[in-house]
């Protein structure tokens, strides 16, 4: 498997083979609260990089989840659409979103590594 | 403007508080457990809420001042006791509301708690009703302190002596280590609790004692999913000047015997709505499945008809599920009519359902 990378929407992705995983950031969902409600793309559906791809809702309020990478959504993550609670358990583990066939491999390079995104997401604290 | 800050500032920062600006003020909207657990520690436990924020507002008079008052609030005031307290309105001549509160009778005259983001225009406006006949004071001096949950009255009881003899929407002054305080028996939540009025330098000190008695801080954050999932109204969402007492479904709060003699601001809209009915009216909402619909989501029927508007709605952590209220036209607005949110451009199945989402606690016969 890939190195994890980030983008500035505080999606985490790895990529293995030619099929790419999708999450939020542990930031993201301590930015969000407790998450109550989450809404995923169709399965077989096409989602175009920085699109968005879903949403995540915590108590206050409503988000978009964006895709950093372009693809044909493969696989999604039922678990977390049935307890959303899981997204603040695990986000950048089991609460994976959705896993996409991705369409050019070369998008990731413009994506951020661990060091990049850590640092992107203290600057970006409110 | 300079963003204002509550005596307890300190405290809640201390309390790794996550803060918003509210009604010009520095609030924690929540602290670091978050916001469900601290709403099910509420339910559970005891809550403590800074509303310093909101006004509180003392009007000094005898029975001159209760006849002024009179022809400005629905309230049968010439029949409340000393130290009861009345939920009510400051509306316009069509029975707009200017602002919910909830007036306290006491021995000096009047004692009104007025929302954050109303309170300096409801004092203008009372000025200017009562033409500066009585002394009024805005009291910047005190802080709001609200205690609410099953855990309260034992907690509250062992700083302030004899708070548990206080029924539901009553209160006293009390003595606790030579400080005057004021407490009553009331709240926002759908729990059993206190609200104590008690001056700014004494709070912090004051609030420190509860949490070690076991009470914790609460943010903003629970104390609206409290709130809505006990049906309660949050002025700016389901009240304002647009809005009516009987659309809001308050009728219960307007005094039979003072709607008769029609006599206080709004009276004659709110007989004619009491007589004909209003054509729109605050329901509670549940959608179906886990779907969230938030203030201004748009209501449909199934012929895609417009019927109303959402004007809260979030995730209830004690109902497990999402609510939410909202103002629905008449012919709607019957418990367990289907209807259709439109969220994110789709529309979602969702019934109407009575209030609250969550039963209320609240203590009656202690003595």
């Amino acid at each position: 498997m890939s190195e994890v990378k980030f983008s500035k929407e505080h999606e985490w992705i790895t990529v293995e083979g030619d099929v790419a995983t999708v999450g939020i950031t542990k930031h993201a969902t301590e930015m969000l609260g407790d998450i109550v409600f989450a809404e995923l793309p169709e399965k077989g559906s096409n989602v175009d990089k920085d699109g968005t791809a879903g949403v995540v809702e915590s108590t206050k309020a409503a988000s978009d989840v964006y895709t950093p990478v372009s693809g044909e959504v493969v696989d999604t993550n039922q678990a977390i659409v049935d307890d959303p609670a899981k997204i603040n358990e695990d986000p950048e583990g089991s609460a994976w979103f959705f896993k996409l066939k991705l369409k050019d491999s070369s998008e990731m390079d413009s994506l951020m590594n661990k060091e990049e995104y850590d640092k992107f997401a203290k600057e970006n604290a409110s | 403007m300079e963003i204002k800050k509550t005596s307890l500032n300190k405290l809640h920062q201390s309390n790794n508080a996550k803060f918003v600006e509210f009604a010009g003020y520095e609030m924690p909207i929540q602290y670091s457990k978050g916001i469900i657990e601290e709403h099910k520690f509420t339910r559970s436990h005891s809550g403590i809420f800074d509303v310093s924020h909101m006004g509180q507002l003392f009007i000094y008079g005898d029975e001159g001042l209760t006849e002024e008052l009179e022809k400005i609030f629905p309230l049968d005031l010439k029949n409340l006791k000393q130290n009861c307290s009345k939920y009510s309105f400051l509306m316009n001549e069509d029975a707009g509301i200017y602002d919910d509160l909830i007036i306290t009778k006491i021995e000096e005259g009047y004692l009104i708690i007025l929302n954050a983001a109303c309170k300096d225009k409801d004092f203008e406006i009372l000025s200017n009703l009562l033409g500066n006949k009585f002394k009024m004071n805005l009291d910047n001096n005190r802080s709001l302190i609200a205690i609410q949950g099953p855990k309260s009255v034992e907690i509250l009881n062992s700083i302030i002596n004899g708070v548990d003899q206080l029924n539901f929407m009553t209160g006293n002054w009390f003595d606790s280590d030579n400080k005057k305080l004021f407490v009553t028996r009331s709240g926002y939540t759908g729990e059993d609790g206190f609200e104590i009025s008690i001056s700014n330098e004494n709070a912090e000190k004051f609030v420190e004692n509860l949490i070690e008695k076991g009470a914790q801080l609460i943010g903003l954050g629970a104390r609206d999913t409290l709130r809505l999932e006990a049906g309660l109204c949050l002025y700016g969402h389901e009240l304002d000047i647009n809005k009516t007492p009987v659309e809001a479904n308050l009728k219960w709060a307007i005094s039979k015997s003072r709607l008769s003699n029609g006599d206080f601001i709004g009276s004659k809209k709110i007989m004619n709505q009491m007589n004909n009915g209003a054509s729109k009216i605050r329901v509670g909402i549940k959608p179906e499945g886990r779907l969230i619909a938030r203030e201004k989501t748009k209501i449909f029927d199934d012929a895609d008809k417009q019927i109303g508007e959402i004007t809260s709605g979030t995730f209830g952590p004690s109902v497990n599920g999402p609510i939410a209220m909202g103002y629905i036209n008449k012919e709607y607005s019957k418990v367990d009519t289907k209807i259709l949110l439109e969220v994110r451009e789709k529309k979602h199945p969702a019934i109407v359902c009575r209030l609250p989402f969550y039963k209320k606690s609240y203590v009656k016969g202690v003595n």
